[in-house]
């Protein structure tokens, strides 16, 4: 139930666009027409999945104060690991998918290597650290609360996208202008399940 | 100064301004302008990480080989902001605002301004244009921080700075204006103003 609970938090209330925005870059960029965005968005939980849970064991047993040994505190060293575990993941899953599933790689293949710099992963390993999951089952559930959470934003920005080129726009308005006014609506949208509270 | 130097410098802030034309680092825009104190840090500590990483990683250009070019940015760009996070917590009048940008500041290291200004301009330029186009780009992020925060400090709680300025008049502040979507529509509205000036910006 806690798990449970959990999940649906990190998907709608804790929502990683609507709520914190992050990997707005390659949500603004990626989002013109749902089947991109929807690979956009499989890598990004993917990724999520694999790097967090490692993040969290990092975090809790080599950077956390006294962890490693009494009186030792890495902590300032955690944005350092953090990205270089990322970035290593990265390329190693982008290696391990291109040998094992080609079609996999190349619908995501440009996608992969851009998650490294993608702040929604580097965010969901900041947000772990200053929520002190008490053990990795609730890491591992967050990460894919988050995961989907942000999948469901690029993919229905997508959608609401391909449906307003056919829409009559302000000239100044197009593209770029639109698209951060619809976020910012849909962001009030998803503000209704703040009050939930599971 | 020379006229390509000038216009390293005044291009990011209002032609190619990162924010608005370029679209790069959104992420931590809208979240730290609640109040015009965050942004000012947060402006302050991207430029002086997008400056002088684009600075070292000038420097090193013709030393680092193609594959690994992209860890080395990293590691550099992360050890600036660990020494930007380091100095604000120092400080016992910027730890407040370090703890109130939470991970914000961490995100820096993915801002995509620094690491796209490296990989379109620090990598292939020298050393002293390569600081000062890190510095404007900085800039420029820092500037439509600060108007969009000045906005919604003055509309979501009747300050400036903290001081007082709309509540003596017996102004109710919004909230829906401190609430992180009402930033993107600013935004956007920003984005409507400058393509309407800079006809040539707008899409088909």
């Amino acid at each position: 139930m806690e798990y449970l609970s959990l999940f649906v938090k990190s998907i709608f209330v804790d929502n990683m666009i609507f709520a914190y925005f992050l990997g707005m870059c390659s949500f603004l960029a990626v989002s013109k027409n749902v089947k991109t965005a929807a690979g956009l968005g499989v890598a990004v939980i993917f990724v999520l999945l694999v790097t967090l849970p490692i993040n969290y064991l990092l975090n809790r047993y080599v950077l956390a104060p006294d962890a490693l040994m009494p009186g030792v505190d890495l902590s300032f060293l955690s944005f350092i690991i953090f990205i270089a575990v990322i970035a290593a993941i990265v390329q190693v899953v982008e290696m391990v998918v291109e040998k094992f599933s080609p079609e996999l790689y190349s619908s995501l293949g440009i996608f992969l290597p851009l998650i490294a710099v993608n702040c929604a992963i580097l965010g969901g390993s900041l947000f772990m650290q200053q929520k002190d999951f008490v053990n990795i089952g609730q890491a591992v559930v967050y990460s894919l609360g988050s995961g989907i959470g942000w999948f469901l934003a690029i993919v229905s920005l997508a959608a609401i996208r391909e449906k307003m080129s056919y829409s009559n726009v302000p000239a100044a308005l197009k593209g770029l202008g639109i698209t951060f006014i619809t976020v910012g609506l849909m962001g009030i949208a998803f503000m209704t399940f703040m009050g939930i509270s599971l | 100064m020379n006229a390509k130097l000038k216009e390293t410098i005044l291009n990011p802030i209002f032609k190619g301004n990162p924010i608005t034309v370029l679209v790069l680092g959104i992420c931590s825009s809208l979240a730290v302008t609640v109040t015009l104190k965050g942004a000012l840090v947060m402006a302050l500590s991207v430029i002086v990480v997008t400056g002088i990483s684009s600075l070292i990683l000038s420097l090193l250009r013709n030393t680092i080989p193609g594959r690994v070019r992209i860890i080395v940015q990293l590691v550099v760009v992360a050890m600036m902001v660990i020494l930007v996070d380091q100095i604000l917590k120092s400080f016992e009048a910027t730890y407040a605002i370090d703890k109130q940008l939470s991970v914000y500041i961490g995100l820096i290291i993915t801002n995509c301004i620094v690491m796209g200004r490296i990989e379109a301009f620090a990598l292939g330029n020298a050393p002293w244009p390569s600081f000062l186009d890190g510095v404007a780009n900085g800039a420029g992020y820092g500037m439509i921080l600060l108007i969009v925060a000045f906005f919604r400090e003055l509309l979501g709680s009747g300050t400036l700075f903290g001081f007082d300025i709309l509540n003596r008049f017996g102004y109710v502040p919004n909230n829906l204006v401190i609430l992180p979507p009402f930033a993107l529509i600013l935004l956007g509205c920003i984005v409507w103003v400058q393509r309407s000036i800079q006809k040539d910006l707008q899409e088909k």
